[in-house]
């Protein structure tokens, strides 16, 4: 039986179990773990214990008038290529990944880069639901509750230098504990990486997600911490992330490089223009039934009227 | 009416061996409309238009290895199933092309002819190797052998068209991952080269005969 420590307690003052536990595996699996070790060793480095989220407030979300994806659809249904190629490969193989400790590098034009741990970069920032629409270029969605906090609320906390211009997010490379990385059919060039213009990160509807549904992320839907930003198609949702770099120029998106006349730097979502290889007009609204694929017209930025100002005097076609 | 011979039992076997998948797929699909969601997860019309297509692509490659199977394990017999093997690809493919339009519920009309026909190159490449298939079906029949005679053998070979457009379909629809173009590409390389290498054997064979 765990005894709860008294709330005069601040948790950096105590070990939780998931923490020592934690480090007992990580220093039992530290041989295969060769890649990882080198961005651990030396930092105090805490990701996202399960009760860091039950002693936070989080403010409720608005409802947003469309029917929620449920949780278990949210959760078995998702691209996340490191763990497999497959709808369901995510769900079936995320456990193999330790996301706890977890440490986030901050680089590039910032005053004050660095190494922190998850939990030290959180502290202070308050967490809140948001309703979000998720818009995936492959023309299907879903209405998922996150909860997390503007991004620009942590980027603030490093200090941007004038030449901040992008920043640019990337996700965890560790092949021994991601089986799509490991892939001998794979031509994605790991680790994930993914960019957006500072303004854009800078959006309040752009948010850092560390949970959703009123729990944790799952580490198939990105654990500890990854992007949403609602009005770009899901493949610039970044998840995993283990690198903030805040740059001068545009930085590279791995589905850009990898297939530039499909894919975008902006990806934002809009239904008048087609990716080559199917429409984007409208989208299949999960769930769908066998004989009703629940086809509803897709709307310019996702619904997100609010950013449109972003882009003023910008070629969306030609910038997709 | 019950098979006897040890031909008929085989054929009874092979039909059942193919109808396999499409057996469990009703079962899932029961399921599926018993309780929506419980069978095919959020995205059941893509699950089972995928599933279909892998199968066709699968049968239709099967069809294709029927004749190299039969030279080199010398068991003429084999081709007795061809037709059997290759009607079971094309009605995989005619009920993949069904759940493609199904995908397609809620599109106009002239979108999806636009996509079929025009505008997504793998939709395109894919529909051209069922369109191939088709007269291939049709003339599948003993009465159609009898009556196009030589032709017939000529108008089949509209199959290797196909089952390379179902290959090109399959490569172009694929993204991040080319496990299932690299596989199946092999095998239709095999495939083509023993069609290849027995030709030249023949032709050389007949060479030498006339040579004699």
């Amino acid at each position: 039986m765990l005894i709860k420590p008294p709330t005069d307690i601040t948790p950096s003052e105590i070990t939780p179990e998931s923490v020592y536990r934690s480090r007992r595996r990580f220093m039992r699996e530290s041989g295969t773990l060769a890649a990882g070790a080198a961005t651990l060793v030396g930092t105090s480095a805490v990701g996202l214990p399960a009760e860091w989220l039950a002693a936070r407030d989080v403010k409720p979300g608005e409802p947003i008038g469309e029917q929620m994806t449920s949780e278990s659809d949210a959760t078995s249904y998702n691209n996340f290529y490191e763990f497999g190629t497959d709808k369901g490969d995510p769900a079936k193989y995320a456990h193999e990944l330790t996301v706890d400790p977890w440490t986030v590098n901050v680089t590039g034009e910032v005053e004050r880069p660095g190494k922190i741990g998850l939990e030290d970069m959180l502290s202070g920032i308050d967490l809140e639901e948001r309703i979000y629409r998720l818009r995936c270029v492959e023309a299907w969605s879903m209405v998922i509750p996150w909860i997390g906090f503007p991004v620009k609320e942590v980027l603030g906390k490093f200090k941007p230098t004038s030449d901040a211009k992008y920043v640019e997010f990337k996700t965890l490379h560790r092949p021994s504990e991601m089986r799509g990385q490991r892939s001998f059919f794979s031509n994605i060039d790991w680790p994930y990486v993914e960019g957006l213009r500072m303004d854009e990160a800078n959006h309040p509807l752009a948010i850092f997600a560390v949970g959703m549904y009123g729990k944790l992320l799952p580490n198939q839907n990105g654990a500890p911490i990854r992007l949403v930003v609602p009005w770009k198609y899901g493949f610039k949702s970044v998840k995993s992330i283990v690198e903030i770099r805040l740059m001068k120029t545009q930085p590279r998106n791995t589905w850009n490089v990898l297939q530039p006349n499909e894919y975008g730097f902006y990806a934002n979502v809009n239904p008048n223009v087609d990716h080559p290889r199917w429409s984007q007009a409208s989208e299949r609204r999960f769930p769908t039934t066998l004989f009703r694929p629940n086809r509803i017209p897709t709307r310019m930025f996702n619904g997100y009227d609010e950013v449109a100002s972003l882009y003023t005097g910008l070629d969306l076609t030609r910038h997709f | 009416m019950i098979p006897t011979t040890r031909l008929g039992i085989a054929r009874l076997g092979v039909f059942c061996l193919l109808a396999l998948p499409l057996v469990l797929l009703g079962v899932d699909v029961w399921r599926e409309v018993a309780q929506p969601g419980s069978a095919f997860g959020p995205d059941p019309t893509e699950e089972v238009l995928h599933y279909l297509g892998q199968w066709g692509i699968r049968i239709l490659l099967l069809t294709l290895a029927v004749s190299p199977a039969s030279r080199l394990l010398r068991k003429p017999q084999l081709v007795r199933f061809r037709r059997m093997v290759g009607l079971w690809a094309f009605s995989y493919i005619v009920l993949h092309f069904a759940a493609f339009l199904l995908s397609q519920a809620g599109n106009s009309f002239e979108t999806i002819l636009a996509v079929t026909l025009a505008k997504v190159r793998f939709a395109v490449v894919g529909f051209y190797a069922l369109v191939m298939l088709i007269p291939l079906a049709i003339t599948s029949t003993r009465g159609w052998q009898r009556r196009l005679g030589p032709g017939w053998r000529k108008l089949h070979r509209l199959v290797y068209p196909a089952a390379f457009a179902a290959w090109i379909h399959l490569v172009w629809l694929s993204k991040g991952d080319f496990m299932d173009p690299l596989i199946y590409g092999l095998v239709l390389v095999l495939l083509f080269g023993e069609r290849i290498v027995f030709r030249i054997r023949k032709e050389r064979r007949a060479a030498a005969a006339n040579a004699a």
